[in-house]
């Protein structure tokens, strides 16, 4: 499990779990869950169409990525979100079911890019992929502030003259630099599940964004060790363990929550 | 006309029942959709396709039919999606996602399993993008059953489903369930996902739920009118589809087909591109105030 060809897989993986878990905590935040949905669907066609022309599916996913965060951007200034997003979400899987259909890409390639692939970045990639983690990172430490205000009440920010587009923008970015780095190792379907679930639980055990937002990251590392391990382990996908062991925690966390809440509400009656 | 039409199209049989079938199902879609765009249950409805592949994979796994398997996998998602809350507008996306999650997480395994287990190739493209041509005539009967339920249904609650889409308070207030009225409308959702997953595709089945039905509200606040616009996109999309993906055979020096499901999605792209673009420009002429809007918002949106 720890052996040398495994080292890629446990690097990448723990950068990806990091990256999302704390773009993940914004996404719920400001409920923009289903943008985060679609965007990875955008990844998924990008990779497809890069395998078709035969360049790095990293530009691909990163191209493809950027595309549906830009069209979700604009489109929703414009029209109700929920359905523009939905359009979106199935304009990019039907390209890139037909990048597929016309690629003589065989089924467990396709079954990689769609439900994740533990040695899903090679070790060339690793080094583009940090650079795009760090990036990310850093524009989520300088988004920091804003993000969270305008996520709290965008009415106060944009009296205290922030401009709530821009910033809708940068993080619709940072969310398709995030997806196109997970992508490939979560895989297209499942990235969301590890956008939402750990940050969704970890909001549920603190109210405090500092700390919430340093539990959300951890628990997506948990959930990406685990997933890994056990995919490695019993050779099943990396996407099967990411998806359930998400919704367990998510479900398991918010029973304890609604226990604890009953049981201090009954000690004080 | 031959260039579009190419030989053969309207002697095969197999074409024959894609088209009837992509009617009936488009059909379904359309009606049920109006009320999802209106309800701004968009997400929710994308939801339950995810939970119909993990179903149609399931089914495969299994050896049964795959309707049988999206059918099961929808209904039983809208139950675990009524449950755990998502009719509730507060904190509902995490909801759907979490249960999005879990269902795409056993899509994963089954799909693997499938793969590893049998000879058969292209399962994964056949349950996540749907292959209409392969559909058996003898399935027709069923899916023309299930239409007919889903649609009386619907007529039968027609008005509390308008009322509480349109406000939740004000139906309460008339008397309307709203529980009964959301629950009951989850499982008619459910059935018109699992349809049309099998001529697009359980994932792209979206498309025909929303697109039309989003399309028709800009055209129209009339309810009625634009149900009967969103039937008229909707089979548009499928048939235009179907002849597109017949005739891109012969398109590609390669000879392969590209898939009917990428041919609908993009048909019900342009449709909403045109409805649109048609909606700006008439709200820029006619009214300079917001009363235009006003009736194609639903009240709740997000």
């Amino acid at each position: 499990m720890f052996s040398s060809f495994m080292t890629n897989a446990w690097l990448s993986g723990t950068v990806i779990a990091l990256l999302v878990g704390a773009v993940g905590f914004f996404v719920v935040l400001r409920g923009s869950a289903f943008a985060a949905h679609a965007i990875p669907n955008g990844a998924f066609a990008g990779a497809a169409g890069a395998n078709l022309v035969g360049i790095n599916p990293l530009f691909g996913l990163v191209a493809f990525a950027l595309a549906a965060a830009f069209g979700i951007g604009t489109s929703s200034r414009r029209t109700r979100s929920d359905v523009s997003t939905a359009l979106a979400l199935v304009a990019m899987l039907a390209l890139g079911a037909a990048f597929l259909a016309t690629s003589t890409e065989y089924e467990p390639a396709v079954n990689a890019l769609l439900f994740g692939e533990i040695l899903g970045v090679s070790s060339s990639e690793i080094v583009p992929v940090l650079a795009l983690a760090v990036l990310c990172g850093v524009g989520l430490i300088y988004l920091f502030r804003p993000l969270l205000y305008s996520s709290l009440s965008p009415e106060l920010s944009r009296a205290r003259g922030l401009n709530i587009t821009r910033i809708e923008t940068l993080f619709l970015i940072i969310v398709a630099l995030a997806s196109a780095l997970a992508v490939p190792v979560v895989g297209a379907l499942l990235t969301f599940s590890l956008t939402i679930g750990p940050p969704a639980a970890a909001r549920l055990l603190s109210s405090r964004p500092g700390r919430a937002l340093a539990l959300s990251m951890l628990l997506s590392l948990l959930t990406l060790w685990v997933a890994i391990a056990s995919s490695y382990a019993f050779n099943l996908p990396i996407g099967f363990f990411v998806g359930t062991l998400s919704a367990a925690l998510y479900l398991f966390v918010r029973g304890w929550v609604v226990l604890r809440t009953r049981r201090s509400i009954a000690q004080s009656a | 006309m031959h260039w579009l039409l190419e030989p053969g199209l309207f002697t095969n049989d197999s074409v024959r029942t894609a088209f009837l079938l992509g009617a009936m199902v488009s059909l379904v879609s359309a009606v049920v959709g109006v009320f999802t765009v209106l309800r701004a249950q968009s997400f929710a409805g994308h939801a339950l396709t995810d939970v119909a592949m993990a179903g149609g994979a399931g089914a495969s796994l299994a050896g049964v039919a795959p309707l049988l398997g999206f059918l099961g996998g929808g209904v039983l998602g809208a139950g675990a999606m009524d449950a755990i809350g998502v009719l509730r507008v507060k904190g509902r996306d995490i909801a759907t996602g979490v249960v999005l999650g879990a269902a795409t997480g056993l899509a994963a395994l089954f799909l693997f399993l499938v793969a590893s287990s049998s000879a058969a190739t292209g399962s994964t493209q056949l349950i996540l993008f749907g292959s209409v041509f392969t559909v058996e005539a003898s399935t027709l009967p069923y899916v023309a059953g299930l239409s007919a339920l889903v649609l009386t249904a619907l007529v039968f609650i027609r008005r509390p489903l308008l009322l509480s889409s349109l406000s939740s308070e004000l139906a309460a207030v008339r008397g309307v369930r709203l529980r009964w009225v959301g629950g009951a409308f989850m499982i008619m959702l459910a059935v018109s996902v699992g349809l049309s997953s099998i001529v697009i595709g359980s994932i792209l089945s979206t498309a025909l739920l929303i697109g039309p039905p989003a399309s028709a509200l800009k055209m129209s606040s009339h309810v009625t009118k634009a149900v009967s616009i969103a039937v008229g996109l909707g089979i548009a999309a499928t048939w235009l589809g179907i002849v597109f993906a017949y005739d891109s055979y012969y398109w590609l020096p390669a000879h392969r087909g590209l898939p009917v499901s990428f041919f609908v999605v993009f048909v019900v792209v342009i449709e909403f591109s045109f409805a649109n673009l048609a909606y700006r420009f008439h709200a820029r002429r006619v009214a300079p105030t917001t009363s235009a809007r006003v009736n194609v918002e639903p009240v709740g949106g997000r």
